[in-house]
């Protein structure tokens, strides 16, 4: 292949610079290069199933960068952790989508052209159509009394009209020709819809690839946790976390408001997978409008809310102990639900507290929330249990400055223990925090106390709006109602030619042509066959059996599929 | 809740196992087969060779083509009928095969059945069920093809493909009968994974189908070139160009369904997660494998990469499949890590 590509370099002349342009396009248009970048698009899609991405994981790709200092930043030169935004992944969908159109739309205006004109001409010698045969009619003179028996035409000319006729009955358009000549004819065609298909699919794709574009312009994605009680509102500073389109402006937040009410979660209780969440349900209140009467909703896993031009999902769970923190003046520095963070299956969950209002020193909590705290041989605390049978705090204490005063912004969920000075831990001598339900712990040196008042649930919300997904779904379906036309419709032609033969004898012949592949043109050719004989021969059928000289294709599959 | 029904699920188990020993049962007789027939013809063929008209008349068959392929064949190092028909000789061992497979399959139907009814869901939840379940889908669909086409060359393969599913499914990944996970709660698990299943079935016949074409192709350049023939059993097999189009057509709808299981997959996501497209490796997979099966599609009408190319398309994509479902769901983390292991 490469041998003879360059043999036709070699044999080209001086394009010069329009030439060269035009010839660039032949290229890239060419089903080969079309080829060559769908399959390079298939490998170049797999690093990003390889290493982290930044869209769907930052955290995991900084510390991936942290942890290989030598070949982490290479790769991120290469754009490894943005796979699917980088300049070379760009490069190779663009480059197929240029391509596409270039293919599509000459084939749409040769399509256009297809459809307005008439079957093509008859070829003068059918038998060489790969799928072909002739049969004889007797001649009148054979026939019964009658003249007319089976509606057997008499003439060449009423045997290419009938047998017009019987092509338009089955999806072909006909079209008659040389009338009047000695070998009139026929010229059918049918399967249009094959290359319709064909570029509705392709169009299709780009509609796809569009809806794509115009949902990361005008849609945001923002992400909420919400303790029971508590209550979302949307705008820009509700979230925890936002990530606007392009184009996103803060007036396309609408003001509605959820309170989750009430969160359950069902466990199985059965042997064989004992602990499997089997149930989540969010009972929430939602209000469209700041003054709008409250609306009792439900959300599930795969059940989103619709609210506000938004579509909210439910996306995670967990524990929000309720914590006291008086400091070491007496006074309520942190009273509230403090979210913790499920590790695993049986929710032991790691928490952290940060209370810059405790005076005079602020303090800091990290450690582990347990539903169902027991303790193993080795005297480690672990959970038991997903459900809250035995609650319980297992926390390390600190005191210093927690560095939230100089206005940086830190994670919520991470406490940064270099600045500060260890109070307790669970491996000091005196041991670490450790809280059943109700009860208070006294710090050492005085710095305060810390209770564990009470237990509630949170809820992880997403709350998504893309304005272009409904184009997607669209634009898809099409691609695969086109796809399903272009690989299951036949595009056939069929030519049909008759002539009186020396002894008077009207002389069928037959041929027919597949556009594209298609198994079934053998089977077509012997159904047409078969349905001109019995329209003209119903009543000679037996004795006519040998006459016929039926050379069948050489395709596969020939005349079984019919 | 839903109450699993223990016992039956034991008895489903039984069952699977049962099943798995017949289709080896079957196996065994499909390659008996192979091993007989082949013998038998080379047998055959050192007769006919001896008259020169017989001689003769396979030159005549060899123009004629088609109907006649049968003989034509012979002078390629083929006895197979090249539109895979029934011809009508009785092959004895292929037919204890067929049946042992249609019991294989009717006791492996059972297993799956009460599998899905002790657990009061579709029999798809995790990886063990989707193994199960598509190895009987990869059965009954050649057990259907059998009805139309003499597929039976392919059965060594195909039913060895369903010994190893299971086998995979039964010791790589057992996992009793268990209520859904909340994320695995939806109508989409019916729709999206029974059509990635049928959709896997049929790339398991056309991976085994485009594997025989490359042997076939590079057999017969080896005889046209004077060379022995070291796989006589691919007498039995058609031709290399039949094979192609016959996986050609099996992959079209093949393909068709992959894509539907694509946009499923996305209307799915776009329920439980919040949007249609996020490249998590699952999805990245399952669009690599898609676009390799396009390539295939668009090779399929480039001068130059039909036959063995294509063929070897079809096979890549069928390796990124089993990629996807062993090594991405075992190794790789994502959002589609619940498929349980």
């Amino acid at each position: 292949m490469a041998a003879k590509d360059r043999g036709d370099n070699v044999a080209l002349p001086a394009l010069g610079f329009l030439g060269t342009l035009r010839w660039m396009w032949t290229q890239l248009t060419s089903m080969r290069t079309a080829l060559f970048l769908l399959l390079l698009l298939a490998v170049a899609a797999v690093p990003g199933s390889l290493f982290p991405q930044r869209p769907a994981n930052p955290a995991v790709v900084t510390q991936y960068i942290r942890d290989n200092p030598e070949t982490g930043p290479i790769l991120d030169w290469f754009q490894l952790f943005d796979v699917y935004s980088s300049v070379w992944f760009s490069a190779i969908y663009l480059l197929l989508f240029i391509s596409l159109i270039g293919c599509v739309i000459p084939r749409a205006i040769a399509h256009g052209r297809a459809w307005r004109s008439k079957p093509p001409r008859t070829p003068s010698r059918l038998s060489r159509m790969p799928v072909h045969g002739s049969f004889a009619l007797p001649s009148g003179s054979d026939s019964q009394s009658g003249g007319q028996a089976g509606g057997r035409p008499t003439s060449p000319h009423a045997a290419v009209v009938d047998a017009a006729a019987l092509l338009k009955k089955r999806g072909y358009r006909v079209d008659v020709r040389d009338e009047q000549g000695s070998q009139p004819s026929v010229g059918a065609e049918r399967g249009f819809l094959k290359e319709l298909g064909n570029l509705v699919f392709h169009l299709s794709l780009i509609g796809v690839l569009v809806s794509v574009a115009v949902g990361g312009l005008f849609g945001y994605r923002g992400q909420k946790i919400v303790v029971e009680g508590e209550t979302f509102v949307n705008t820009l500073v509700g979230y925890d976390s936002f990530t606007p389109g392009t184009n996103f402006s803060e007036d396309n937040l609408d003001p509605y408001s959820i309170t989750l009410e009430k969160f359950d979660v069902t466990f199985d209780r059965q042997l064989t997978h004992y602990g499997q969440p089997i149930d989540f349900t969010a009972t929430m209140s939602t209000k469209t409008a700041p003054g709008a009467e409250p609306e009792q909703r439900i959300l599930k896993v795969n059940e989103p809310l619709t609210i506000g031009g938004t579509s909210v999902y439910l996306v995670g769970n967990g524990y929000a102990p309720v914590v006291t923190v008086r400091d070491g003046d007496g006074n309520i520095a942190h009273q509230g639900p403090v979210v913790s963070i499920p590790q695993d299956g049986l929710f032991t969950s790691l928490m952290v507290l940060k209370v810059p209002d405790a005076r005079p020193e602020q303090l800091g909590f990290v450690g582990f929330f347990l539903p169902t705290a027991a303790i193993d041989e080795n005297g480690v605390s672990f959970s038991r249990d997903p459900d809250p049978f035995l609650p319980q705090l297992n926390l390390n204490s600190y005191y210093g400055d927690l560095g939230l005063d100089d206005g940086e912004p830190q994670n919520v969920y991470v406490l940064d223990t270099d600045t500060l000075t260890e109070l307790n831990s669970r491996n000091s001598e005196a041991g670490g925090i450790v809280l059943d339900a109700g009860e208070t712990f006294e710090l050492p040196e005085g710095k305060g106390s810390i209770t564990f008042d009470g237990l509630r649930r949170y809820a992880a919300l997403d709350i998504t709006h893309d304005p272009a997904e409904l184009g997607a779904l669209v634009f898809s379906s099409l691609a695969l109602a086109g796809l399903s036309a272009s690989l299951f419709i036949g595009r056939r032609r069929v030519w049909i030619r008759a002539a009186s033969g020396p002894d008077g004898r009207v002389t069928v012949e037959y041929g027919l042509l597949a556009r594209g592949e298609d198994h079934r043109l053998a089977g077509e050719g012997a159904a047409i066959e078969k349905l001109l004989r019995e329209r003209w021969l119903a009543d000679t059928i037996e004795h006519d059996e040998n006459e016929t000289a039926h050379v069948g294709a050489s395709a596969p599959g020939s005349g079984k599929d019919n | 809740m839903q109450n699993i029904n223990q016992t039956l699920g034991q008895y489903s188990e039984l069952f699977m196992l049962l099943a798995a020993l017949a289709y080896t049962a079957a196996f065994l007789a499909f390659t008996w087969d192979l091993v007989k027939s082949s013998r038998r013809i080379r047998e055959m063929e050192a007769g006919l060779a001896e008259t020169a008209e017989e001689r003769q008349l396979v030159l005549a068959g060899a123009v004629a083509g088609g109907k006649r392929g049968k003989s034509a064949g012979a002078l390629q190092g083929s006895t197979a009928d090249d539109a895979m028909d029934y011809q009508g000789e009785k092959r004895s061992a292929a037919r204890i095969a067929v049946a042992l497979t249609v019991l294989a399959a009717a006791v492996h139907a059972v297993a799956v059945v009460s599998r899905g009814v002790a657990a009061g869901r579709v029999p798809w939840g995790n990886m063990y069920e989707f193994c199960t379940t598509g190895g009987l889908v990869v059965a009954v669909v050649f057990l259907l093809v059998l009805t139309r086409k003499d597929l039976r060359f392919l059965g060594t393969f195909v039913i060895g493909l369903v010994v190893v599913m299971l086998c995979a499914a039964t010791i790589g990944f057992p996992t009793p009968v268990a209520n859904l996970v909340p994320a695995l709660q939806s109508y989409w698990l019916i729709i999206h994974v029974s059509v990635a299943v049928a959709a896997s079935a049929l790339f398991t016949l056309t991976f085994a189908m485009s594997v025989l074409q490359l042997l076939q192709a590079s057999r017969v350049a080896r005889l046209a070139a004077g060379g022995g023939d070291r796989m006589p059993f691919m007498r039995l097999v058609p031709s290399a160009l039949s094979l192609e189009n016959l996986s050609y057509r099996i992959n079209a709808i093949a393909f068709v369904l992959w894509t539907f299981t694509l946009m499923a997959g996305a209307i799915w996501a776009e329920k439980a997660w919040g949007r249609y497209w996020g490249w998590d490796t699952k999805e990245v997979w399952t669009f690599v494998i898609w676009v390799v099966y396009a390539g295939y599609l668009h090779a399929r009408a480039t001068r130059g990469w039909t036959g063995t190319r294509a063929a070897w398309l079809s096979i890549v994509g069928y390796l990124c499949i089993v990629f996807n479902f062993t090594i991405v769901n075992i190794y790789f983390s994502g959002l589609h890590s619940y498929a349980g292991v």
